[in-house]
């Protein structure tokens, strides 16, 4: 530990402030949405969609494309999710052999 | 009290993938926590308050270097900053959830949230409890996948290179879900072109915002010809 016990504390309470913060916002600003508000109604519509494919690119911010590996393990793990996940339509093992094949790459493969 | 545990019963099938998913990040998490000098009550601690797992894994340079908590705060705004979107989708689904609405948004986590986008529940399932259910057990399994981590961290050491992977994995299958599910393929597009664009101009430390920003933007472009066509598509079926 380098910090002190008080001090990891104040930075747990630090992190669940800002979590808290950014999950409770649009409760508090659209406390009263009217119903006919079409804009938000429409937002929160397509929104989820949008959030997904955002996501998977923020967790992919950090594959190094003119690095060691150009990115293969990623792509090549992520065709096999799809690919699996289209043709079983079982989510845990979609992720667990993706994931699997991932960590094989990595390890082994790209070492 | 039946009625809340056939909720239980009905939730729980739908977040194995979870269990499976927090149980590894959870325990990526301990171990990394362990290896800083971080026991496994620190990271209880952490995994049951934050809530938040990418804000817990960037917070742990902020352990290992010199105390400050403003700049811990602004970066948990930053990672967290997706989670205003999550909120604005959930707006009508948490509408009517009563006393059980503060929690649903304290726990309304990446994984919990794609669950809830895409699951309904079987008739005769009270909805608020069967999204209640959906929180709470995901919330326990990230504090079981932290703790386990971070007593495994304390016996044993092997190679988790990569291990974080099953995050990625789990956001393709949902994406892939979703895409099976909807005609209509613009929104998840436009979300992956507007984050790539904005992480190639931005760099990887200052995309976020400007995706977000960038997304919204383009979605409000589209918005007409969506409400056109849903219109149309409306009057067909009259």
């Amino acid at each position: 530990m380098t910090l002190t016990s008080i001090q990891t504390f104040i930075i747990i309470c630090m992190l669940t402030l800002g979590t808290v913060t950014t999950r409770f916002l649009p409760f508090i600003i659209f406390k009263n949405p009217k119903l006919n508000n079409s804009y938000i109604n429409y937002l929160g519509q397509v929104l989820p969609y949008s959030t997904v494919g955002f996501l998977i690119v923020y967790c992919l911010k950090d594959v190094n494309f003119r690095g060691s590996t150009y990115g293969i393990p990623e792509a090549i793990a992520i065709v096999c999710i799809i690919v699996l996940h289209y043709w079983k339509e079982n989510a845990l093992l979609s992720i667990g052999v993706g994931t699997g094949v991932y960590m094989i790459l990595l390890q082994i493969v790209f070492k | 009290m039946q009625e809340k545990f056939e909720a239980l019963k009905a939730a729980f099938p739908h977040t194995i993938p979870v269990f499976a998913g927090f149980t590894f990040l959870g325990a990526a998490y301990g171990i990394l926590m362990n290896s800083k000098g971080y026991g496994v009550g620190w990271t209880a601690l952490f995994s049951f308050m934050v809530l938040a797992g990418s804000a817990q894994y960037v917070a742990i340079s902020f352990l290992t270097s010199i105390f400050n908590p403003v700049h811990a705060l602004l970066m948990t705004l930053m990672v967290n900053a997706r989670h205003l979107f999550y909120g604005i989708s959930m707006l009508d689904r948490y509408k009517n959830t009563g006393r059980l609405k503060p929690y649903l948004i304290f726990g309304l986590n990446d994984e919990t949230f794609s669950l809830i986008c895409s699951v309904e529940p079987p008739g005769g399932i009270d909805r608020n409890w069967f999204m209640f259910f959906i929180t709470l057990l995901n919330h326990g399994y990230w504090v079981f996948g932290s703790v386990l981590g971070g007593l495994l961290g304390s016996v044993i050491s092997f190679n988790v290179e990569g291990l974080d992977f099953v995050l990625t994995a789990l956001f393709v299958v949902t994406f892939v879900d979703q895409w099976k599910t909807q005609k209509n393929h613009k929104p998840a597009v436009i979300g992956v072109l507007c984050s790539v664009i904005c992480l190639i101009i931005f760099g990887q430390g200052n995309f976020i915002i400007p995706s977000m920003i960038t997304i919204i933007t383009v979605l409000t472009i589209f918005r007409k010809g969506y409400a056109d066509r849903k219109e149309l598509a409306e009057e067909k079926i009259q």
